[in-house]
């Protein structure tokens, strides 16, 4: 069973490396782009379980290790 | 007095408080190795700077996990003074006994030069050896000092006098120019709400001898362990 957790800043913490990879594009002559957001996945690997509990796991995991909810929002997915 | 200097894989500070600590205490610190999971009996931890874990993942958030924080996070909560520089602070942050967050500076520049800080908040423990407003200088040395907070956070902060520095120009003013990371209101060092822990980015480490060209550290680690002491 795999699980992918994507993370993300919270709307409102800035966000230097979204800012400096949207005007690199707009160097590139994207000028459609507006606002660019960075944030990262983590796929994981994980023993066979339960689908809730694996979901319980890896909310604890975000929780203590995976995240910083002072500063970050995340969700996870869940695949076979 | 007793110290002790905590020490992760890829600290890189961690022996110049060593010789800060010492310098001012007539004795070496302990050194305690991350994976330890009891701390000898101290008087003061001091958690150091560097790139604990080669900040994978955030800077800080591995340190924070490691055995020797579980005693450390206990030993404050319990009043044990702590001072977390640099790493450290970010470390204390993401064990969670600093509010707060440190993020990527703002200009997305690796920051290395000495900056001129204004003692915001009395706290006769750590700041006791300087004058009430004075401008101190220590030195800078991070790619993620950007101070954030929550508009909440911010506000108890300011309020509570748990703000201990902010970055200013020489006469004391803080002004933008001064914010070397774009840290909100020039915020460069915090206290939690008991007091007996201090996170700051800027070494104080760094200023201990003329040699070094100041020694505004010296007078915060001769205060501190004359406090202590």
């Amino acid at each position: 069973m795999k699980a992918r957790v994507y993370i993300s800043l919270k709307n409102g913490v800035l966000d230097p490396q979204g800012k400096a990879i949207s005007n690199s594009l707009h160097g590139l002559g994207f000028t459609a782009v507006g606002e660019v957001r960075q944030g990262k996945t983590i796929e994981l690997d994980l023993a066979d379980m339960a689908k809730d509990k694996a979901e319980e796991e890896v909310e604890r995991m975000c929780q203590q290790l995976l995240a910083n909810t002072v500063i970050e929002n995340y969700t996870i997915e869940l695949l076979d | 007095m007793k110290a002790a200097v905590i020490v992760f894989p890829g600290s890189n500070c961690d022996r110049d408080l060593k010789v800060a600590l010492a310098q001012s205490m007539g004795r070496d610190p302990d050194m305690v190795w991350h994976g330890d999971s009891e701390l000898p009996d101290t008087d003061l931890i001091a958690i150091p700077g560097g790139f604990s874990y080669g900040d994978y993942l955030r800077c800080g958030a591995m340190a924070a996990n490691s055995p020797i924080m579980r005693e450390v996070v206990r030993k404050a909560e319990a009043g044990t003074p702590v001072v977390a520089i640099c790493n450290g602070f970010q470390i204390a942050m993401e064990a969670g006994i600093l509010p707060g967050a440190l993020l990527r500076n703002a200009n997305q520049k690796f920051v290395c030069h000495d900056v001129d800080l204004l003692v915001t908040a009395e706290n006769e423990r750590f700041v006791g050896g300087y004058e009430q407003s004075q401008v101190v200088r220590f030195a800078v040395a991070h790619h993620d000092g950007n101070f954030y907070a929550d508009a909440e956070t911010l506000k108890e902060l300011e309020g509570e006098g748990q703000v201990a520095f902010k970055y200013a120009t020489a006469s004391g003013e803080v002004t933008a120019e001064a914010n070397p990371n774009g840290s909100m209101n020039n915020i460069a060092g915090i206290y939690n709400k008991a007091g007996n822990v201090l996170g700051l980015m800027p070494h104080p480490e760094r200023m201990i001898s003329e040699m070094l060209t100041g020694t505004d550290g010296k007078t915060f680690f001769d205060h501190l362990v004359h406090s202590i002491v």
